[in-house]
């Protein structure tokens, strides 16, 4: 099976400062990824890059079998730290905004029908008519997730999905990554509770200082690995 | 560059000394404007200098915009060769020739568009890649610099000779003063900006101020026809012996020119060698005591097996 | 309808939506434009003989502050949140937001002209000797030359230190010859003492040959990072 993504050889340099220093990876379709590291290790880069927004400085990503991102970008669904949402417009009018940026379909109804659905897959209420800027943080996540999944993306590149969001909800969303990626998806969740994905997560990637040190089943980690 | 820069320094040296002097004894007094007319020699080679420098540049910013992509850099060629060559045949077609302004020859036209075109192919070849954008700040810097003595000559030859110090409606200073104002605003971005694409993002405005200054230009020249102005710098013909000098002094301030840039250029060039070189340094180098142990400050264990 | 206008309509749609939700913005420039009239005011005394000659200048100089005014929130609200960067990230093209903004822009600043301009015919009793309907187009034509730079320049703006100051340091220059042709065929429609016909060709021009700069430019200046 062709690989989802293939990072060559990724370097990603702003000024002096080396954020990946030459990432090297495969990584399988259907599979969800959990990235783990230190603050500072390169896991938020490495996920802007895949997603296109942080160009190479040097090296190649190719994303379904393409080095042109920005040819595949409608199948990719991007979450960060920051909300990407407007503050002053509900949940329901974000996602419709973005539904028509992402072309999901011609007819209103269509769209308004995915976005209440998608809504409610993060266990959101679709007529919340309240503005997003006074969401709580974990409900704010859960709209976030909401809009990158909107378009039923085959990549997911999730940064820090679990992030001031209560347990129980935090489960709730694993569930859902874990259908999405049972589903067919190809999932990259970067996050510091990776406790939270044990078991779901088909590997656990670990970066230190801007590289892929480790890629083990579970999240025990041979502290003192000998590689060959 | 070590053996010829001095070489060089020297013989620009002798003829700056050479055009300072003829400028100031050989050529004829002017018999309307007396000897107050000599800073032509200075007001005039700087602004052609500058001129030059600044449409290098936007060479230069088109190219490095270019050749970003290969079917670009491939369609921005065949323009150029386009140009060139309707350009070469164009004036000496009746219709357009009857357009041109009066005193612009059809040769003439036909001259700069092959220069233009000719430049664009030879800043291709001998710069390459970030090169073209070492070139274009450059050439910026060093322009705006010689624009700078336009913009003051211009204004002390005004003051004694037409008793103001600035025509408003006089097209070739104020369309220098807009590019002047193009052009700090260029380095002033550069400067400013935070991006890792500033040099993308300086080469988009240099297009726009290239695609300004034309409009400039015929703005102010409309504008004079309805409100006749003094022009500074004179219209009209001008004694050969006026305009030996003044080739002459232009020779000299485009050696000028071509040392100063050359120096830039090279200090330009080394200051990103060392960048690179730091930032290929902190890439191999491993980052900071944290990862001086391959013990684990990864936090998350599964706990005893 | 083509995805490309469908996207500018309903980015323009959601905008004006926004706007009009919060009038805040929308009210402190109406109240700023109408602070810049007086000030022009006071500063030009509308009874002097030579105010009529100046005064196309005086209301295309208050006009180009309101814009700047108006441009510098062009991307506030895109970056909260960084919502810029879903946009970035979505197949969007690049050209529909920013024509969304520009025509944004456009309404924004003719809603602060139509505020102004009464108030200075009233101030400065402003009687038009030449052809008004010519007004129209160079209205139109000036105002659209300012805002599709202004969106331009406010999104390269974006990624500098001191973002409010080099939205108008890099737009003016670029803007003078437009300025020229606002102020020169104002003032000639106003005066009647020449035609505008120029102004208005060269308003239209520098407007075709920008906008066609900006459409081919603005996708590298929003994927910068």
């Amino acid at each position: 099976m062709h690989p989802a993504v293939v990072v060559t050889g990724l370097v990603k340099q702003f000024g002096r400062f080396a954020a990946l220093r030459g990432v090297n990876a495969e990584f399988a379709p259907n599979r969800l990824y959990a990235i783990l590291g230190d603050n500072g290790a390169g896991k938020t880069t490495l996920l802007r890059a895949l997603a296109g927004l942080a160009p190479p400085t040097r090296g190649s990503i190719s994303m379904l079998g393409t080095t042109d991102l920005r040819s595949v970008c409608g199948q990719l669904g991007y979450m960060a730290h920051p909300s990407l949402l407007y503050d002053e417009m509900s949940g329901m009018e974000n996602l419709r905004y973005f539904a028509r940026l992402y072309e999901i379909s011609d007819r209103a109804q269509n769209n308004k029908d995915r976005c209440a659905d998608v809504i409610r897959a993060v266990k959101l209420d679709p007529s919340l008519t309240r503005p997003v800027g006074q969401y709580s943080q974990g409900m704010r996540q859960r709209m976030s997730l909401a809009r990158a999944i909107l378009h039923d993306p085959k990549i997911l590149l999730l940064d820090e999905p679990f992030s001031n969001v209560d347990v129980h909800s935090a489960r709730e969303m694993v569930g859902l990554l874990k259908g999405m990626r049972d589903a067919g998806k190809t999932i990259f969740v970067v996050t510091h509770q990776a406790a939270l994905l044990e078991g779901v997560a088909d590997e656990f990637v670990w970066m230190q200082a801007g590289q892929i040190v480790d890629r083990t089943k579970h999240l025990a980690r041979d502290l003192n690995p000998e590689k060959p | 560059m070590k053996k010829a820069f001095p070489i060089l320094s020297v013989l620009t040296a002798l003829l700056l000394v050479y055009a300072f002097y003829q400028a100031l004894w050989v050529a004829p007094t002017d018999a309307l404007q007396g000897d107050v007319y000599r800073i032509i020699y200075y007001h005039v080679p700087s602004a052609w200098t500058a001129f030059l420098l600044f449409f290098i540049n936007f060479l230069a910013s088109i190219e490095y915009l270019a050749n970003a992509k290969p079917s670009t850099q491939r369609a921005a060629k065949w323009i150029v060769i386009a140009i060139g060559i309707v350009g070469v045949i164009a004036p000496f077609i009746p219709q357009v020739r009857q357009q041109l302004p009066t005193g612009m020859y059809p040769s003439s036209v036909a001259t700069t568009a092959v220069i233009i075109a000719a430049l664009y192919f030879v800043i291709g070849k001998y710069f390459r890649g970030q090169d073209l954008d070492v070139l274009a700040v450059t050439t910026a810097e060093v322009g705006v610099v010689f624009c700078t003595i336009v913009l003051i000559t211009g204004p002390i030859w005004a003051r004694p000779v037409w008793g103001i110090w600035w025509a408003p409606g006089d097209i070739r200073l104020t369309s220098t003063l807009v590019l002047w104002l193009i052009y700090v605003s260029y380095l002033v971005l550069r400067r400013f900006s935070d991006s890792a694409q500033t040099q993308k993002l300086a080469a988009v405005l240099a297009v726009f101020g290239a695609l300004d200054v034309p409009l400039v230009y015929f703005s102010i020249w409309f504008f004079r026809t309805q409100h006749p102005q003094p022009v500074i710098g004179g219209g009209g013909s001008i004694d050969p012996r006026m305009l030996h000098v003044l080739l002459i002094n232009w020779m000299a301030f485009l050696c000028f020119a071509f040392l100063v840039s050359w120096s830039r250029y090279r200090l330009e060039k080394l200051r990103r060698e060392v960048e690179e070189a730091e930032a290929l340094e902190s890439l191999l180098e491993p980052a900071g005591p944290a990862a001086a142990s391959s013990k684990s400050n990864v936090p998350l264990t599964r706990g005893p097996q | 309808m083509k995805p490309f206008w469908s996207i500018t309509l309903v980015t323009l749609a959601k905008d004006i939506r926004l706007e009009w939700r919060s009038k805040d913005a929308l009210n402190a420039m109406l109240f700023f434009s109408l602070l810049v009239v007086v000030i022009f005011v006071f500063s030009f005394d509308p009874l002097a003989e030579e105010s009529r000659h100046i005064v196309g200048g005086l209301v295309w100089v208050a006009f180009l502050f309101a814009a700047v005014v108006a441009l510098n929130q062009t991307w506030a609200r895109e970056l909260r949140n960084q919502v810029l960067d879903a946009y970035r990230v979505s197949p969007a093209p690049a050209n529909a937001l920013f024509l969304a903004k520009v025509l944004g822009n456009f309404i924004m600043v003719g809603i602060l002209e139509a505020l102004m301009a009464p108030l200075f015919v009233i101030f400065y009793n402003l009687r038009v000797l030449g052809p008004a309907w010519q007004l129209i187009p160079v209205a139109l034509l000036g105002t659209w030359a300012l805002v599709v730079n202004g969106t331009f320049f406010a999104a390269m703006s974006l990624r500098t230190r001191s973002r409010e100051l080099m939205l108008p340091l890099l737009l003016f220059p670029v803007s003078i010859p437009a300025v020229l042709g606002m102020v020169a065929a104002t003032t000639n429609i106003l005066t009647g003492e020449n035609p505008a016909h120029f102004y208005i060709v060269l308003l239209l021009t520098y407007d075709v040959v920008f906008t066609t700069a900006c459409l081919a430019l603005f996708e590298t200046v929003l994927q910068a990072e």
